[in-house]
């Protein structure tokens, strides 16, 4: 049911794991419905320069979860807020329709550490 | 592979497979006509008939031929329900129930019938009283399942019998599970009608039988030939028939012996489990259960990623997660035994047969281990647990 892409992911989940200091988190989903993903990132000149995920959840919000933070790595802030929920399905080579919807939220929870980024470094130049 | 999903199915057995090929190509005959090629195809089904019938300890006679589990308690739920209509239309189950019997007892509710759900409670096993006071002058048909096919645990099917026979109201169970693994005597367990199916007995799919009593009366559901009694028509399946047959005959002959190899196959597994990985719960009832079900629960995981973990070590399992579920709910048999959604998650169910061997408990052990673990140290739920 699931690409061998998904299962390669799955299997060897990259940029596994918390950032003590990071500059953003963002958790999004709900334990009660199966998926809950947190996503860390470190920012430097703008830039994405490191990023890490934790997921409880199903084969494909992990593969999702390791998806994004390599398609996030390295982008600047304004290109990692443009990554969408499609774009990851389709970097993963497509995902089983059911999956689409619940266990797709990994594109939600980078841009919610973004947003959370986002609001630290108002707090700061305030 | 190691493959412990056997409460999905079974393996044909090469005996059983040997014995339906004649039935293809050379005595294809259809069993209801006169000359000799008809009547080697009926002699066939009636020497399978008597076959399973030994194994219930039922008469021939009162066995009939189905396309599987799920006909067989459609057959029943439903025959006895427009049959008795005009005298009740109240039905008691249970609510760990297969979904042939569930969603058979929800049509019903839709079209008029009142279906008292019996609460399996924490264990996975319902109250005999309970059921007595389920019973109300409206009460037509108990329909409890014999052993559940996610937890494994037996429900006290002799004594329900019992009461459903003082109370005169005919007793349907649906022994899918139980048949072939625990011994299933139709006499001793006080029911009316009994559902097997032939492929959780290494038997083919798509055929099954549909046990009932002399006396008990049924509405057909489905409409033909008269063939069956007129209770299931249609020209008969003879090769997966004689299949069925000789599956039951079999699982009659090794019954004791793998009854006992398979618990204490199961009980090492579960100890190993239960004492080598942190937070991890046994589903169900401890020994009233079925020899070949274990059904674990992890906290902080969840099951269709551990299933596909195991995949990947060549071991076969499932789980009720709701992820792994078509209608993405999380198994209703869970959720009765009161866990929590985010527990109901994390359930593997391995369910074991005659090719599970000894030498596998530790492989299968470490494995488990091995992705419990991996899906931990992803998971963000257990750090929370860990402090
Ligand atoms: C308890 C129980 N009842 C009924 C069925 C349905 O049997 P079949 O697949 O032969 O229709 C199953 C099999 O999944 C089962 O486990």
């Amino acid at each position: 049911m699931y690409s061998e892409k998904v299962m390669e992911h799955f299997s060897n989940p990259r940029n596994v794991g918390e950032i003590e200091d990071a500059d953003g988190v963002g958790t999004v989903g709900n334990p009660v419905c199966g998926d809950l993903m947190t996503i860390y990132i470190k920012v430097k000149d703008n830039r994405i320069e490191d990023i890490k995920f934790k997921t409880f959840g199903c084969g494909a919000a992990i593969a999702t979860s390791s998806m994004v933070t390599e398609m996030a790595m390295g982008k600047t802030i304004e290109e990692a807020l443009e990554i969408t929920r499609n774009d990851v399905a389709n970097e993963l080579e497509g995902l089983p329709p059911v999956k689409m919807h619940c266990s797709n939220l990994a594109a939600d929870a980078l841009h919610a550490a973004i947003e959370d980024y986002k609001k630290k470094l108002a707090e700061k130049e305030t | 592979m190691i493959y412990m999903d056997h409460s999905a199915t079974s393996p044909v057995d090469p005996e059983v497979f040997k014995a339906m090929e004649p039935y293809f190509v050379d005595s294809f005959g259809n069993a209801s006509t006169l000359y000799s090629l008809g009547r080697e195809a009926r002699k066939a089904m009636e020497d399978s008939r008597k076959k399973v019938a030994s194994l219930i300890g039922a008469d021939p006679t009162e066995v009939i031929f189905t396309s599987g589990g799920t006909e067989s308690d459609n057959i029943a739920i439903k025959g006895t329900a427009y049959r008795l209509r005009k005298k009740g239309n109240h039905i008691i189950t249970s609510d760990i129930e297969h979904p042939a019997v569930e969603e058979t007892c929800k049509y019903l509710e839709k079209n008029g019938f009142k279906v008292t759900y019996l609460p399996a409670g924490e264990e996975g096993i319902v109250k005999v009283e309970d059921l007595g006071n389920a019973i109300t002058d409206k009460t037509i048909l108990i329909t409890i399942m014999h052993a559940n096919n996610e937890i494994g645990t037996i429900q006290p099917i002799k004594e329900i019998g019992e009461v459903a026979r003082e109370h005169k109201i005919y007793f349907h169970t649906d022994a899918v599970q139980s048949v072939g693994k625990i011994p299933v005597d139709v006499q001793d367990l006080n029911v009316d009608m009994l559902s097997l199916s032939s492929h959780k007995l290494y038997g083919p799919k798509g055929i099954g039988a549909l046990y009932v009593k002399k006396g008990v009366r049924l509405e057909p559901i489905i409409h033909g030939g008269g063939h069956e009694k007129g209770i299931r028509p249609g020209t008969e399946n003879v090769a997966s028939i004689v299949g069925l047959g000789k599956a039951c005959e079999i699982a009659e002959q090794n019954l004791e012996e793998n009854l006992k190899r398979l618990t204490a196959i199961r009980d090492e597994i579960i100890e190993k489990v239960l004492s080598g990985i942190g937070q991890s719960y046994l589903n169900g009832h401890p020994t009233k259960r079925l020899p070949n079900n274990i059904n674990f629960r992890f906290t902080s995981i969840e099951g269709e990623s551990l299933v596909l973990h195991l995949d990947a070590k060549g071991i076969a399992s499932s789980t009720g997660s709701a992820c792994s579920s078509k209608k993405l709910e999380p198994s209703h048999v869970l959720m009765a035994l009161g866990l929590k959604e985010v527990d109901a998650h994390g359930s593997l169910r391995l369910t074991l047969g005659k090719e599970n061997k000894e030498e596998e408990i530790d492989y299968v052990v470490e494995s488990i281990k091995d992705a419990v673990d991996t899906l931990r140290k992803l998971s963000p739920l257990w750090c929370q647990v860990d402090e």
